[in-house]
């Protein structure tokens, strides 16, 4: 349980294009590497148009289901997997990652990657989930996938791609808007995030 | 989604002729070289077209609404909140990037409870210097600010980066969305990352930023901030958010910091300025410590010991 109260977040604001970004941020992998794939997908706002400032982190496990916990995302050498990486939209909203399906974490469990977005206009980092689609069984016995209706559930599954890759979009608000996530439960108060 | 909800918006067509604008959307070409109007995506939605005539009072009179309300939910036994609103009208870029539906209470899973490791070979110790970078000093007030990221139960987040980026003395970025008519500093960038040491700390040597203006509203001027990005044990820790400066007389105007509803939160993210930090002939200093949510994970002692995410592995 908390004792302290934690510092707000504020939005990322536009001028994060110049600091966040680095070289190589969205290449977990070199891509062309054995068992590399796409992860691609567009920000859209609630009107159905595409955000052209917002910037995805994913943070996932190997390919074999490990948590890794290597340095090196800043500067990498192309052959160490350290399972972050960051991605800024471009003009017309799309993200792009070069990286590997992330393998269950545990015997039978649902592989995701976690997600986090930043953008212009939104007042604070949310989190999410992509889910491989593969694997019909495990979706099924997903903790968090079970809490949703199936219309909401279908927003954290990306689509397998015919070269292999995912995609996914990320809707921050209207009808097909996508499940974001609270892992404070009340702790933060239950009108925090109004 | 109101904006409106207390009466308070309304076209002003005084201010509008005062800025010598008609209240008409800017040309299409125009907007996409400034970011912080509205934006294309934004312009098709009816109660941001007059968003260029809005006055600081609308703006002010909406942030004074909303507060009243949350006073009376406080007087009415409401918890305090701790984090910004991600519905706050006043911040018109707001509207159509909030989640309307609750957040999902999840438990968080597996990498969750973990966040990237970060070490010297990611980050060069001079980066946290951001006087440095060019071959000349860059002009403004050189400033230091120092402090401690922990986690919500008071231990020190170990080995973790921290970056961090701001305006200039003049209050420009170097962006090229920046279109403020203010001077770029060819001596500096504004970009710095540094690792917490073993006890959570960091410590960065800048120059203090400008308030700039930028186009919410008319006249909307935003207090001088850096922006920071931290991470902590476990990635549901990660946060980006923004620090101030003591006594700056536009945090009642300004809609980013007011959609921290809470004034005891929102002081959580002013430093506090620190004598003992200031160095003597040198620079000023700032003090301000980050507490990020609690930490889920089961610890082990090594990483209660602080070895966490350094690279010695």
């Amino acid at each position: 349980m908390s004792k302290l109260t934690p510092t707000p977040g504020q939005t990322v604001g536009p001028f994060y294009g110049y600091a966040l970004p680095f070289t190589k941020d969205n290449e977990l992998l070199a891509p062309g590497t054995p068992g590399s794939i796409r992860l691609q997908g567009t920000v859209y706002d609630g009107a159905g148009h595409p955000i052209p400032d917002a910037i995805l982190e994913i943070w996932q496990p190997d390919a074999e289901g490990n948590v890794v916990q290597r340095t090196g995302s800043l500067v990498r050498d192309g052959y160490t997997f350290t399972g972050w990486g960051r991605s800024a939209v471009g003009n017309t909203g799309i993200f792009t990652f070069t990286t590997v399906n992330p393998g269950p974490t545990s015997e039978g469990s649902a592989p995701f990657i976690s997600v986090a977005v930043f953008a212009r206009g939104l007042m604070n980092r949310l989190f999410t989930r992509i889910y491989l689609p593969e694997n019909e069984e495990a979706l099924a016995n997903d903790p968090l996938l079970g809490s949703l209706p199936e219309e909401r559930r279908k927003t954290l599954i990306a689509r397998r791609d015919p070269d292999g890759g995912l995609s996914w979009d990320l809707r921050l608000q209207g009808p097909d808007e996508t499940v974001f996530l609270d892992f404070q439960g009340t702790a933060t108060g239950t009108g925090a995030y109004r | 989604m109101t904006i409106d909800a207390h009466g308070t918006h309304r076209a002003d067509s005084s201010d509008a002729r005062l800025a010598g604008q008609d209240g008409a959307v800017p040309d299409a070409d125009w907007q996409d070289e400034n970011d912080e109007l509205v934006p294309h995506a934004e312009a098709h939605a009816a109660h941001v077209l007059d968003a260029a005539a809005e006055s600081q009072l609308d703006i002010s009179a909406e942030i004074a609404a909303i507060g009243e309300a949350y006073r009376r939910e406080l007087d009415g036994g409401a918890a305090p909140e701790t984090q910004p609103r991600l519905d706050f009208a006043p911040y018109r870029s707001s509207l159509l990037r909030h989640p309307t539906k609750s957040l999902h209470h999840a438990d968080p899973e597996t990498i969750e409870l973990y966040s990237p490791a970060f070490g010297h070979q990611d980050v060069h110790a001079l980066e946290a210097d951001l006087t440095i970078q060019h071959n000349g000093e860059p002009l403004g007030e050189r400033i230091i600010v120092a402090g401690k990221v922990l986690d919500g139960d008071g231990r020190p987040v170990a080995g973790q980066l921290v970056e961090i980026w701001q305006a200039n003395a003049a209050g420009r970025y170097v962006h090229k969305r920046d279109q403020h008519p203010a001077p770029l500093d060819p001596n500096f960038t504004g970009v710095g990352r540094c690792i917490t040491g073993p006890d959570g700390s960091y410590r960065f040597t800048t120059i203090k930023p400008g308030a700039y203006p930028w186009k919410n509203h008319l006249n909307a001027w935003r207090p001088a901030h850096i922006h920071f990005s931290l991470f902590g044990t476990d990635f549901t820790q990660r946060i980006v958010t923004q620090m101030y400066f003591p006594g700056d007389q536009l945090f009642p105007l300004d809609p980013i910091y007011q959609s921290i509803v809470d004034q005891d939160a929102r002081d959580r993210l002013v430093a506090s300025y620190d004598h003992e930090l200031t160095s003597p002939e040198w620079a000023l200093g700032y003090t301000w410590d980050i507490i990020l949510t609690g930490s889920k994970r089961t610890w082990t002692e090594n990483e209660a010991y602080g070895d966490a995410g350094d690279d010695e592995e």
